[in-house]
């Protein structure tokens, strides 16, 4: 005690004081953060699979994004922190590298290996924390769960039908941007999708929205998919427009087909009559002004 | 062919050697049944394709009557909340009112019940697009004009009330689009100044969504609206009886005859071969195609809505509208005057209506035209009539694609910005453009018309003179076709003499007749005319061929 009350006003206490207080802090954050990181954990990144990714950042990605991740300004955002889960969704679903800068970046098909992807998804994930790749028992949730599929469903038309249509058809933002249809999109690429927001939409990060309501939601896209849609042709699963436009289009002109049908076709009965006529007149019936 | 001023050609007589059927015959000669419902069984109606789009609505209203006797036995009309357990996986357990559940019930577990849900859907958008159809074919082809301006009131009543009615039915399951569809319904009527509000309260019984609308507006779709249409469909086919049906000018047709066939036993087949032609169209589409999946929209509660929420086509123009109207407000000591709401959804179908129900009497108060029609205008002949009707439909077009803003955004890749931008300006663009473009075809239709009149058609066949002159053949039209394309009446503006007459006095009812004058001068002082000079001069070999 007489120690450390003699050495307290020493000229360095302070910063001795303020090392320690950082050093429990965070270590605290440490393990408090890894627990809730460990959900997402998935297996580390190997030496090799830094080079490599690393190799294949540098030839494929930093003309927009630079040298070491960090961004341009006006082509690319700077890409420290997003996690590898951003990298494997945007590559994974060919939006990266993109053709060109737009509105939006669309989805085509992805031009690296998935080896390819996971290597580079370890080199941007080493550059800082974030949302790391999530284990497949993440998101393979249980379409034939009930409870799970209609939970799901409840959070998908509260938190994404109004972007993405309650039948997961997509819609229309603004200035040119759209949500995409999720009806063909992988359940992975999903989870990292809420993990990581891409492009408009917003992250669903596991404090807004627990692991499990995500699985349920990935559930239930995946039973609208499988399930039970009776009734026959889904014209797109858009609502009434493309119903309406079904309608008007092949409805109206097969309907009309049939009218100029029994509209054209007089009875034979009358043709006998009218030759009937013209035999007993010598008119002709169908001249007669 | 028999004419109504002809005699009705009887079981025996006129034509004295078509075989008549001895038993109805033996009982003719004792009862008089023939003699007693001639005028109905021997009625003459005139063959066109165009007559039969009215007949397309007729049907389609059976098969929606018939399908929704069906639906009533299951459908549960109220907002009682229940858990669902029904064989629907996603929804298991979901919380939801008694009218979705008992909707899902009928779509899952009740046979034929998606089926019937799916025929009452399908027929119902046919109904009001048969009912549109045959609306703007009496248009086009003047069968509005006396003694028939009551029919087209009758007509457009039941255009306004199938709306109403379609409205009503689409919002009555209580998934995610009906309610959505309801709120905009509630945030119109909110909107029309100092009673809205009260309107809305008293309707939904409340706050906007209440326990009270989905049981009063069942009452409605299946009692009330159903039993107007009964009857004024009665009203408007006994119009058509009494009145006679209209035909096209031709040879031996005239304004005072209906040259066709009989209602018994032609017409009778026809039409009810027609009937069930529509039925198999109908039920065909219901079995191949879903319409409404209200499984997918999910139960309706106020803080979910969807991408694309669209209301039926008949609705659309209405949607459209309020999608492109600029955000304008005014707030006066505290009162919110939404003109965003209410011009879109109020005074713009208000205006549409309203000038489609008078037409008949504006037309005639133009034209001064008072006498009975029954040969109906080829629309080319009508070039201000035609105009202004495509004006309208282009007007209500632009509407329409605004309704699908976002749906044309996402599939031809565009900014919906851009489109409501476009759409701003060809809502007032398109239409003038429509009508200049339309009346410019129309006449020149009549001058090719007249072309061949005076001319005769172009057979294609070249012939070279002696001395080396090429010619081409025309070969003059038969009498009928001539007759076919010179029946119609050309209509020349109306001229007014002096304003006042030799002391001075004006003349009575002035500002009415300058008023008249300015819109006959409008719609007719571009016209084409045949003078009987030009046609004798053909006739008399001094023409240029």
């Amino acid at each position: 005690m007489n120690t450390l009350s003699a050495r307290r006003r020493h000229p360095l206490a302070a910063f001795v004081v303020l090392f320690l207080a950082l050093g429990v802090i965070g270590a605290t954050y440490a393990t408090l953060g890894s627990s809730s990181a460990k959900a997402s954990a998935s297996v580390a990144a190997t030496p090799e699979q830094l080079v490599e990714g690393q190799k294949l950042f540098q030839s494929s990605c930093s003309s927009c994004h630079n040298m070491n991740g960090q961004g341009v300004q006006g082509s690319g955002p700077s890409l420290i922190g997003v996690g590898a889960a951003a990298v494997d969704f945007q590559v994974g679903t060919g939006r990266m590298p993109a053709m060109q800068i737009g509105p939006q970046v669309t989805s085509k098909p992805p031009i690296f290996t998935q080896d390819q992807i996971d290597a580079m998804a370890a080199y941007i994930g080493a550059l800082g924390a974030g949302p790391d790749i999530p284990d497949p028992s993440l998101y393979n949730g249980d379409p034939n769960d009930a409870a799970s599929v209609s939970n799901g469903g409840v959070l998908f038309r509260t938190n994404c039908s109004q972007c993405h249509n309650v039948a997961g058809a997509g819609g229309a933002l603004t200035d040119g941007k759209f949500a995409p249809s999720l009806r063909e999109t992988s359940t992975k690429h999903i989870y990292e999708a809420m993990l990581t927001g891409p492009q408009n939409m917003p992250i669903f990060n596991d404090n807004v929205m627990s692991p499990q309501d995500k699985k349920d939601i990935i559930a239930y896209l995946v039973q609208t998919r499988t399930g039970s849609n009776p009734g026959g042709l889904d014209l797109g699963s858009i609502g009434p427009v493309s119903e309406g436009l079904f309608v008007w289009t092949i409805v109206l002109g097969l309907l009309i087909v049939f009218a100029c049908w029994i509209g054209a076709h007089t009875t034979k009965a009358s043709r006998a009559r009218v030759a009937h006529f013209e035999a007993t007149t010598g008119k002709d019936a169908s001249d007669n002004d | 062919m028999s004419a109504t001023t002809a005699p009705g050609a009887g079981a025996a007589g006129e034509y004295g050697d078509v075989k008549t059927d001895p038993v109805s015959n033996w009982a003719d000669e004792r009862l008089g049944i023939y003699k007693g419902s001639k005028n109905l069984i021997r009625k003459v109606f005139p063959d066109h394709w165009s007559f039969l789009l009215g007949e397309i609505a007729l049907f389609s209203f059976i098969l929606i009557l018939l399908s929704g006797v069906f639906l009533t036995l299951w459908f549960n009309p109220s907002m009682g909340e229940v858990e669902y357990h029904g064989s629907y996986l996603p929804l298991d357990g979901v919380s939801m009112s008694q009218a979705y559940a008992s909707t899902l019930n009928i779509s899952f577990d009740v046979r034929a019940g998606l089926l019937m849900r799916q025929v009452h859907h399908w027929a119902a958008l046919i109904f009001l697009m048969a009912i549109m159809v045959h609306m703007l074919r009496i248009f086009f082809t003047g069968a509005f004009r006396k003694p028939r301006e009551i029919n087209w009131l009758i007509g457009f009543t039941l255009m306004v009330l199938g709306l109403l009615e379609g409205f009503a039915g689409y919002s009555l399951p209580d998934d995610l689009l009906s309610g959505t569809g309801l709120r905009i319904a509630s945030g119109v009527i909110l909107s029309i100044p100092i009673v809205g509000t009260y309107v809305s309260y008293f309707l939904f019984g409340g706050n906007f969504p209440g326990h009270d609308f989905i049981p009063r507006l069942f009452t409605i779709h299946v009692l009330l609206i159903p039993a107007l249409i009964v009857g004024l469909v009665t009203a408007h086919l006994i119009l058509v009886f009494v009145q006679k049906h209209t035909q096209w000018a031709g040879p031996g047709k005239t304004n005072d005859n209906v040259v066709g066939l009989p209602l018994l036993p032609v017409y009778t087949a026809k039409a009810g071969g027609f009937m069930f032609v529509i039925f198999g169209v109908v039920f065909l589409l219901a079995g191949l195609v879903q319409i409404n999946p209200i499984w997918a929209y999910g139960p309706y509660t106020p803080d979910q809505i969807s991408a694309g929420s669209q209301p039926d086509w008949y609705i659309g123009f209405l949607e459209g509208s309020l999608r492109m109207m600029p955000n304008w407000e005014w707030n006066i000591w505290g009162h919110t005057l939404s003109f965003n709401v209410l011009i879109p959804s109020l005074v713009v179908p208000g205006i549409l209506f309203t000038a489609l129900a008078v037409w008949p009497f504006l037309e005639q108060w133009i034209t001064g035209d008072k006498r009975e029609h029954h040969i109906l205008d080829r629309p080319r002949n009508r070039p201000s009539r035609t105009a202004i009707g495509v004006g309208g439909i282009t007007f209500y077009g632009v509407l329409w694609l605004a309704g699908g803003n976002d749906l044309i955004a996402t599939h031809f890749h565009l900014s919906v910005e851009a489109l409501t931008w476009t759409f701003r300006v060809l809502i007032f663009l398109g239409p003038a453009l429509a009508y200049w473009c339309t009346k410019r075809i129309a006449l020149g239709l009549q001058r090719r018309d007249k072309d061949k009149v005076l001319h005769g058609r172009e057979t294609g066949i070249i012939k070279v003179s002696l001395e080396g002159e090429f010619t081409e053949v025309h070969e003059p039209l038969s009498a009928g076709e001539r007759y076919r394309l010179t029946a119609h009446e050309v209509q020349k503006p109306l001229e007014l003499g002096p304003a006042t007459d030799e002391n001075g006095v004006e003349r009575p009812g002035n500002r009415a007749l300058k008023l008249r004058a300015k819109a006959s001068k409008a719609m007719f002082s571009d016209h084409v005319e045949t003078t009987v000079e030009e046609y004798k001069e053909i006739e008399a070999g001094h023409g240029h061929h």
